[in-house]
């Protein structure tokens, strides 16, 4: 449980990292959004068999991390999490499509395999994407845009509740955990009864703190909608981010731009 | 003014498991006046309070806050005009900084941004966490998160301050630190709280709560001087007028004595 503990931190880190000031955090987060769902929606919509197409993608995380100065080591971490769960998805493909497409010598790549690492890649690839965006904007931000590019508010404000609960769920997790491995001394604890008491408990006792937290909010004038300090309108300059990467984005999915960095790996590589 | 006043008539609160946590309170505050509500573990303190800012409703009974009767039309108001401080700073702080945090009731209360970002600066002055100001509330120390959520509260400039045992879980010295904020303001102030010392300090007026129902409600020198009722509502007198026949004289020595051995002198 530590170390989910220390994940949970690791999250709240991610939010706090979006109180920074760069050229990228200064942008309205309506831009940053638009520009990672176009971003989300060109890696998705691939063909399941495209590997060298997606390389060039990864020029926007790097860029955009970069230019906000998010710390590397950490965000690469936060990605590798996902790595685990897009290889449960993947890898069942390897065995059923046996097909071989590609020879590298005296290997052959069976279609399978192309598709199981292109999930792979395109898990990182829109993973890293919402991990920076959250990173330069905030969690908080990122549903008020959503809500001004019209989202329905119930949408939003339970995204962000929602948001909140998995932080409450595992504190309050932590917390049990400890308590029950201190008191097993050691042993496997007290079996798979306490294990489900403990479970019980945990709902009950979230459920109770996140009563508490949304009467607090009550009681500060909450009336089911988020405010922000950064004031910011979508000016010339989020329209050109927009736009620049989008193009970007189309021009590389369209193959044109794709295909000579596609020819220059796989020539490299035969 | 009569605005700053709480009137609370046979209120009653039954849970829905049956619990009656409230038979019949009845008492008034005044504007100015600090008040502790004192009482055993499951006297209905905590219920008590949460009835004042309208989180729960009475099963019977009546409150009034200023001028209102605590309804469903009036409860935005009542809630600005009532600030909460709940027990555990951890249920207060949700945002991802104490910025944010201070400044969320401000936004829900339409101020424009300047004026939030003043607003927050000023309170977090007032309880000497400035400092604080962009650290996510998370990894404060207990007697910081305390100051930054009473910061939380003041920034709505509530007319009556409600705290539900300020003092539990702090230190002495955060604790001192508290009590000595506590004392500057002027507003009205209710308290719970296990801490009498704190009280005989903090509060001119006292209620005890005993089984849902008001016992006793007078001056907390008064108060503190009944043992009889004390004992009869499982409390204690503050340490510092333990064994001391005639309160407050050489109070130091009486409980530096009471602390090294006899654990207090009764006075009887
Ligand atoms: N949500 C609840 N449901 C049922 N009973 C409750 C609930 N909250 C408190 N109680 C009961 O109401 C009584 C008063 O509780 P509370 O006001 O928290 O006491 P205090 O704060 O004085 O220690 C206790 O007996 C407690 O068990
Ligand atoms: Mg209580």
């Amino acid at each position: 449980m530590r170390s989910i503990d220390g994940a949970i931190l690791d999250l709240k880190r991610l939010d706090l990292l979006a109180t920074g000031d760069s050229l990228i955090h200064r942008l309205d987060a309506r831009a940053k959004v638009l520009t990672t769902l176009v971003f989300i929606i060109s890696v998705v919509s691939f063909d399941r068999y495209e590997f060298t197409a997606l390389f060039p993608f990864f020029l926007y995380p790097v860029v955009t991390a970069s230019l906000a100065n998010l710390p590397g080591g950490y965000i690469v971490r936060k990605i590798g999490l996902v790595i685990p769960f897009a290889l449960v998805v993947g890898v069942l493909n390897p065995l059923f499509d046996r097909e071989v497409l590609v020879r590298l010598g005296p290997l052959a790549v069976t279609g399978g395999w192309i598709s199981c690492a292109s999930i792979i890649i395109r898990s990182v690839l829109t993973v890293g994407a919402a991990v920076i965006l959250v990173g330069v904007t905030g969690f908080l931000a990122v549903c008020q845009a959503l809500e001004k590019l019209g989202t329905p508010r119930t949408f939003t404000v339970q995204l962000l509740f929602l948001y909140r609960y998995i932080f409450v769920l595992t504190e309050e997790g932590a917390r049990a955990s400890r308590a029950r491995e201190l008191r097993s001394c050691g042993r496997k604890g007290l079996g798979l009864a306490s294990f489900g008491s403990l479970i019980g408990h945990l709902l009950i006792r979230t459920w109770l703190r996140a009563e508490r937290i949304h009467m607090a909010m009550l009681a500060r004038g909450f009336t089911g909608e988020f405010h922000s300090r950064q004031v910011s309108a979508f000016g010339w300059r989020e329209l050109g981010y927009v736009a620049g990467w989008s193009i970007l984005f189309v021009a590389l999915r369209l193959e044109n731009g794709a295909q000579w960095l596609g020819r220059l790996v796989t020539g490299l590589l035969s | 003014m009569s605005h700053h006043i709480v009137a609370v008539k046979h209120l009653q609160h039954v849970y829905a498991d049956g619990t009656v946590a409230l038979q019949d309170v009845n008492f008034t505050i005044h504007h100015g006046e600090s008040v502790a509500i004192i009482g055993a573990n499951g006297a209905g303190k905590s219920t008590l309070l949460l009835h004042l800012n309208g989180y729960l409703t009475p099963t019977a009974g009546e409150i009034r806050i200023g001028d209102f009767p605590l309804t469903k039309q009036t409860l935005p108001e009542i809630r600005r005009t009532v600030g909460m401080v709940f027990q555990d700073p951890d249920d207060q702080l949700f945002m991802p900084t104490v910025f944010d945090d201070v400044a969320f009731g401000p936004f829900n209360l339409g101020l424009p941004s300047d004026e939030v970002r003043q607003r927050v600066r000023e309170v977090l002055e007032q309880v000497g966490a400035a400092h604080l100001m962009e650290k996510p509330p998370y990894h404060l120390s207990g007697g910081e998160k305390k100051r930054v959520a009473i910061a939380t509260v003041l920034s709505m400039s509530p007319d009556i301050l409600v705290m539900d045992e300020p003092t539990s879980g702090l230190d002495p010295f955060a604790r001192r630190q508290l009590i000595g904020l506590l004392k500057n303001f002027r507003h009205t102030r209710i308290f719970t709280s296990h801490d009498l010392d704190m009280v005989l300090e903090l509060c001119e007026r006292t209620i005890i709560l005993h089984q849902g129902v008001v016992k006793a409600d007078g001056p907390t020198p008064e108060i503190f001087g009944d043992e009889a009722l004390l004992a009869q509502c499982r409390l204690e007198k503050p340490l510092s007028m333990q064994g001391c026949p005639m309160c407050g004289q050489g109070r130091r020595e009486q409980r530096n004595a009471g602390r090294k051995g006899s654990g207090g002198v009764n006075d009887s």
